[in-house]
């Protein structure tokens, strides 16, 4: 399944909302994530792509958008 | 060994609500108590000093103990807004308890410094007996009551709790505790020109993770569920990060004790009055384990487990 489908599938999950955001869309303007949502979708994605993200990168700039969670989990691979 | 013997606490009676606050940093009273689970914080007055404010909790601490200043061996007090930074309130609180040789030391940590001062009394016991554990803030001379700072001065309130660790006698013992350091995150929570600087997504986002992980390791690691667990006293940070903690932990989240809502968050003062009111409320001897968790500036973090004796 592509990437970003599945990303975008812990997204919906985590914020109970079906809205699609463009890749490059803020998913806190969008008002899918906020601080806490933001803690859920984390821990949903390392379920989801069987990953580890550790402290250091625990910073919402990197996971603000779907396209910054896809180069993110790429370079984890 | 180490038993938690007694709690105190002090709190000014000046009340802020959010009706009040909100206005000066342009969000509504109803934001302010969905983002945070705060209703009314207390805010000290202007001749007020932090030492001050510890000294109040600190008797307070001592006659519901039914100790005198003069049983201690130590004196540690938690702080993230000393009025100097050098020296900080624990000599000025020794002092105002009338002791002029007794060991006070600071610890300079805002949230999580109460429960690295009982995690530190709880090792020391043995050779002091009777450490005094004080945490005291004055959190609204550190935020800014305008729109730029919404984030913190909606949260924040001043207030001050004690706790007396004894080698001898108490109504729980200290069994374990775990205590944590990531100083590669700092930049999220730190005071800067005197003023509380916080990332608020990326404190949440580490609490929210660090907070269960430090828990379930040491229940983990006395072979404890979290539904054995009698009561969760954590820093009142956020009603909702503490709900958080809860559903991470599978646990209802009626088994955490909250006052964030009449006190706001105050620092690492919050975990000590949260212990006090607690305790105050307890009818009878403790049933079950007491787990006891902050998180705060450092990055430090860390829970405690106390068991009943």
């Amino acid at each position: 399944m592509d990437p970003q489908v599945r990303i975008l599938k812990v997204l919906q999950k985590v914020s109970g909302k079906e809205i699609s955001p463009g890749a490059d869309e803020s998913l806190f303007v969008s008002g899918l994530l906020d601080s806490f949502a933001l803690a859920d979708f984390v821990t949903g994605l390392e379920e989801e792509f069987g990953v580890t993200i550790p402290d250091s990168d625990l910073s919402a700039r990197k996971f603000d958008t779907i396209g910054k969670v896809e180069a993110y989990l790429a370079a984890k691979r | 060994m180490a038993f938690l013997r007694a709690f105190g606490s002090w709190l000014p009676p000046r009340r802020v609500s959010n009706r009040e606050l909100a206005p000066l940093v342009e969000a509504t009273p109803e934001w302010i108590l969905e983002v945070s689970g705060i209703e009314e914080r207390r805010y000290a007055s202007e001749t007020d000093i932090v030492s001050g404010v510890g000294l109040l909790a600190a008797q307070d601490c001592l006659e519901k103990a039914g100790a005198t200043a003069a049983d201690l061996g130590m004196i540690l007090v938690a702080s993230g807004s000393s009025d100097r930074f050098c020296p900080g309130p624990a000599g000025q609180i020794a002092a105002g308890l009338g002791l002029a040789s007794t060991p006070a030391l600071d610890i300079p940590v805002s949230s999580a410094g109460s429960l690295i001062g009982l995690t530190l009394a709880a090792q020391l016991a043995a050779t002091a007996g009777r450490v005094l554990v004080v945490g005291t803030e004055i959190m609204s001379r550190r935020v800014s009551l305008t729109p730029e700072g919404k984030n913190t001065a909606i949260l924040f309130g001043d207030g001050a709790g004690a706790a007396l660790v004894d080698a001898d006698s108490g109504f729980a013992r200290i069994a374990d505790c775990c205590l944590f350091t990531d100083g590669s995150s700092s930049e999220v929570l730190f005071v800067h020109d005197g003023q509380f600087q916080m990332d608020g997504s990326a404190v949440i986002l580490h609490a929210s993770r660090k907070i269960p992980r430090a828990i379930n390791e040491l229940l983990a690691r006395n072979q404890l569920a979290a539904s054995q667990v009698e009561a969760f006293l954590l820093h009142q940070a956020n009603l909702n990060l503490i709900a958080r903690v809860a559903a991470a932990l599978k646990t209802p989240k009626e088994r955490f004790f909250t006052n964030i809502a009449g006190y706001g968050n105050t620092s690492s003062a919050s975990l000590l009055i949260a212990a006090d009111e607690w305790h105050r409320g307890l009818t009878g001897a403790l049933a079950g384990p007491l787990v006891f968790s902050a998180f705060g500036s450092g990055l430090n973090w860390g829970a405690l487990l106390a068991i009943p004796r």
